[in-house]
């Protein structure tokens, strides 16, 4: 299990200051999988998730113990290089974020800044991110218009689009759909069940019928202790801790 | 018996907060009135152009113009790197600590010392001290030091105000904390930060204790004069010095004819900074 996992997750444990957030979470990831993360608010799953990108770095007070192997490397070893790791281990956040330039600027961003400078080279990786967060259609015709002037689904399909563009393994997702019309979601699942082939997605949902729709493997968070983790199908049909079915029947949370 | 005295009491509040701007609206446009309708009959191209005299009339605040601008600029060019550069370590880098605590502090108490105290500083420290005797180049370091503080205060609002999702976004794309200053935060704050550039200069402009002892009273005979060790009095020092102790017999004129000019600059000034300002803040939002 663990040469071919993607994200190998061993004995983590978080702290915020004195509290402690996480507690002795182990999690394998295989490639070209969706794993959802469910779990009541609160519970440390977003947390959880910010650990695979250290994006937790951002927050003073986090101290980490444990080891988080992305291909087999340590990413929490001093001569981790975070910024190359967050290349490969691209976000997608709650709330759209698109920046406040056009929708051209805000996909050839990351290209940029990773040193791409021709204009056909952007051009084509502009269209082909695009395309791939089904987006182009929408947009084409707009590429030099503010990103802002988007649709809330239209502004997270850019969202994804950028973070595509910069062509990372695994795609994290803070709950990519929450702030959605229900077509916009309906349009961002499908989109996360294509992306699949190529990508591997951890997605922190609220929605269980989501997480039951596109997820292989779903992880189940109570008070910061990953509970049960097991195939979708699985865990919704008979899951194998009392506190999993209470939540997903809807008992609490 | 409730409800009509909540009403009586909202309707006193409406007419209060009218007659408070309106009150404002009034004595802006007073003084604007006053300044201008005795300082623009004095105005001609020969006055904003000509030399100053000292005893006899006619004189004329070209060379007081061109001071005013010259400092300026000579200033803005000393403190706009450090001003920007410890807003933006305020902003960006600095932890929650005793260091950062104590900068803040220091920002804080510079921007409340009284500027006249500036002034004799700057006597004390460019004039004496490192011996550049009064001249622009004295004048224009003292007012830089005026200015730092409002510059990081401005800069580090400026930058807070951006969303931090923007900071995140960028990011969690791979990008590094210079890049993301330089791509994302820079341009989203630039709004702010020109117009507290604008306001720090439009202040500057009309800064007068800070450079009496350290530019002087009196301008360079030549003109213009780019020499940064000649003496630099500024169209606000020379009115000040026309309204108390010049001999010249048209002293009050010049007094009067130099407040409109002053006036005039900062406001043009002020605009001619803020509408590109708004045209840069349009392209780089993609024009929303």
């Amino acid at each position: 299990m663990t040469e071919t996992s993607k994200i190998q997750v061993e004995s983590l444990n978080l702290f915020y200051g004195e509290h402690q957030a996480l507690f002795d979470v182990q999690l394998g990831i295989e490639p070209h999988s969706i794993t959802a993360l469910i779990g009541p608010s609160g519970c440390g799953k977003s947390t959880f998730l910010r650990t695979l990108n250290r994006m937790n770095d951002l927050i003073d007070s986090v101290r980490i113990t444990g080891r988080v192997l992305v291909d087999g490397e340590d990413i929490y070893s001093p001569d981790t290089d975070v910024v190359s790791l967050r290349k490969r281990v691209g976000m997608v956040f709650q709330r759209p974020n698109p920046f406040p330039m056009s929708i051209y600027d805000n996909i050839a961003y990351g290209p940029r800044i990773h040193g791409i400078r021709k204009k056909a080279a952007l051009d084509e990786i502009v269209e082909r991110s695009l395309r791939q967060a089904v987006l182009w259609d929408e947009a084409k015709d707009r590429l030099n218009k503010s990103a802002l002037g988007l649709s809330g689904g239209q502004q997270q399909r850019l969202c994804i689009a950028r973070l595509l563009a910069v062509e990372p393994d695994v795609l994290l997702m803070d709950e990519p759909t929450s702030a959605l019309d229900p077509i916009s979601t309906l349009k961002v699942e499908e989109l996360t069940g294509q992306l699949k082939e190529q990508y591997t997605i951890i997605i922190v949902t609220h929605n269980m019928q989501q997480a039951a729709r596109i997820s292989d493997t779903t992880a189940f968070f109570l008070n910061g202790y990953l509970v049960e983790s097991s195939d979708t199908e699985k865990m919704f049909q008979t899951p194998s801790d009392k506190r999993t079915e209470d939540y997903i029947t809807g008992r609490f949370g | 018996m409730k409800k009509t005295h909540s009403r009586l009491t909202d309707r006193i509040a409406t007419v209060y907060f009218w007659l408070a701007g309106l009150a404002i609206i009034g004595i802006l446009g007073w003084v604007l009135y006053d300044i201008l309708s005795k300082g623009l009959p004095q105005l001609s191209w020969h006055f904003i152009t000509g030399k100053p005299s000292e005893v006899s009339a006619g004189g004329g605040v070209g060379p007081m113009l061109f001071n005013s601008f010259y400092i300026l600029f000579l200033s803005l060019i000393f403190s706009l790197p450090v001003g920007i550069g410890a807003g933006i370590y305020l902003a960006v880098y600095a932890r929650k600590s005793r260091f950062s605590d104590l900068v803040r502090l220091s920002v804080e108490a510079l921007a409340s010392v009284p500027s006249i105290v500036f002034g004799l500083f700057g006597a004390l420290l460019f004039v004496s001290w490192f011996g550049w005797k009064i001249s622009i180049v004295s004048g224009a370091a003292t007012l830089s030091l005026l200015n730092l503080p409002v510059l990081v205060r401005v800069t580090e609002e400026s930058l807070r105000s951006v969303p931090s999702s923007y900071w995140e976004a960028s990011l969690a794309l791979g990008s590094s904390r210079w890049q993301t200053i330089r791509k994302v935060l820079l341009p989203s704050a630039m709004p702010g930060l020109i117009t507290g550039v604008t306001l720090v200069a439009g202040r500057a402009l009309g800064e007068t204790a800070v450079l009496i002892y350290t530019a002087g009273t009196a301008a360079s005979r030549h003109f213009p004069d780019f020499g940064l060790k000649e003496m630099g009095a500024t169209l606000a020092v020379h009115l000040w010095y026309s309204g108390s102790s010049s001999l010249a017999p048209d002293a009050r004129q010049i007094a009067q004819g130099s407040s409109a000019l002053l006036v005039l600059i900062v406001l043009i000034f002020n605009l001619a900074i803020a509408i590109p300002g708004r045209i840069i803040q349009k392209r780089l939002t993609g024009g929303k």
